[in-house]
């Protein structure tokens, strides 16, 4: 079903990371909590002196291993993928999230798809460039092209979403 | 090697480096502009911070590269401005240093904080300061120069 190919790009650390239930951001592919005290701050870019861009360019730093695309940021609360105790939720849970218009920045299913296809931060999970030591982060399961291929087929399908067991 | 053309507290600065250098050691090595620090050089203690763009940033992890046009200012810059004083002002009063080391981190910090909030809460010094560490312990003391300096600029 298209819907699981999105869901699992959706809930792969490159892209949950930043979708959290919590204050803070999560990093690592153990997604434990970001390090140096950093917070989420009121429209989730951070606090004055401790902003997301205070370490994330706009660009992916390979030398010093800081990932970055133009206005890193987290994800709004409407938008989490995962609980309070980091447990991700489940399919039907996440696709109920993502189709909500009240939480989803009034996204349609052509707004999701477009979302998908063009925002930067989505689009740095697929190049999320080196960690400090020099390791490749890893990849979501799916290509950018082939996430963009699931998503477009799921929205052409009225996105529908499963049912909760 | 290339060359980059840098605005530093005001002053045109051109500097000939590799792209990957931090802009950390452009400041202390290149620009021999030693106030700012470096304490760990992974962006988790913020002995390098510095505003960037008006940004407090820390300077050990981002490539000279990408710098691009946004004015560099460090801790050097911060008596000639009407908050860095403020809080350079307070940081005396309230006898704040002990080894010195963090605190021209700590300063770029609390000077980025009382521009954005100037009246700022017990939380917001907490959040914004939290990830500026002190292993002398000075914490009590800048928090309480802060919220001086913040009055001091009422």
């Amino acid at each position: 079903m298209a819907w699981q190919q999105v869901y699992s790009v959706l809930t792969h650390p490159r892209c949950i990371n930043c979708h959290t239930a919590t204050n803070y951001p999560q990093q690592g592919d153990d997604r434990h909590r970001h390090f140096a005290n950093v917070v989420r701050g009121p429209a989730g870019k951070g606090v004055p002196a401790l902003q997301c861009v205070t370490c994330h360019q706009d660009t992916n730093a390979d030398s010093t291993g800081v990932p970055g695309a133009h206005d890193w940021h987290l994800a709004p609360l409407s938008m989490k993928w995962q609980d309070l105790n980091d447990t991700i939720l489940t399919s039907a849970q996440v696709c109920r999230v993502v189709t909500d218009r009240s939480k989803n920045n009034h996204l349609d299913g052509a707004g999701l798809l477009k979302h998908h296809a063009g925002e930067p931060l989505v689009l740095w999970a697929f190049q999320p460039s080196r960690r400090i030591d020099g390791s490749m982060r890893t990849l979501p399961p799916l290509t950018h092209q082939e996430f963009v291929a699931a998503t477009r087929k799921w929205v052409e399908a009225g996105t529908p979403c499963p049912q909760d067991p | 090697m290339e060359t980059y053309q840098l605005t530093v507290n005001g002053q045109p600065k051109e500097v000939a480096v590799d792209p990957s250098t931090p802009l950390l050691w452009v400041l202390r090595e290149e620009l021999k502009m030693t106030g700012t620090k470096y304490g760990c050089g992974i962006a988790a203690c913020g002995a390098c911070t510095v505003h960037l763009g008006a940004v407090a940033t820390r300077s050990c992890v981002v490539p000279v590269s990408l710098v691009g046009k946004r004015p560099i200012v460090t801790i050097e810059a911060m008596a000639e401005d009407p908050v860095g004083r403020a809080v350079q002002d307070a940081w005396v009063s309230h006898d704040v240093v002990q080894c010195g080391y963090c605190q021209s981190g700590q300063i770029m910090s609390a000077v980025a904080l009382l521009k954005s909030t100037p009246r700022p809460t017990e939380a917001n010094i907490e959040e914004s300061m939290g990830g500026n560490l002190c292993r002398c312990g000075t914490y009590v003391r800048i928090r309480a120069a802060i919220k001086a300096a913040s009055q001091q600029l009422k």
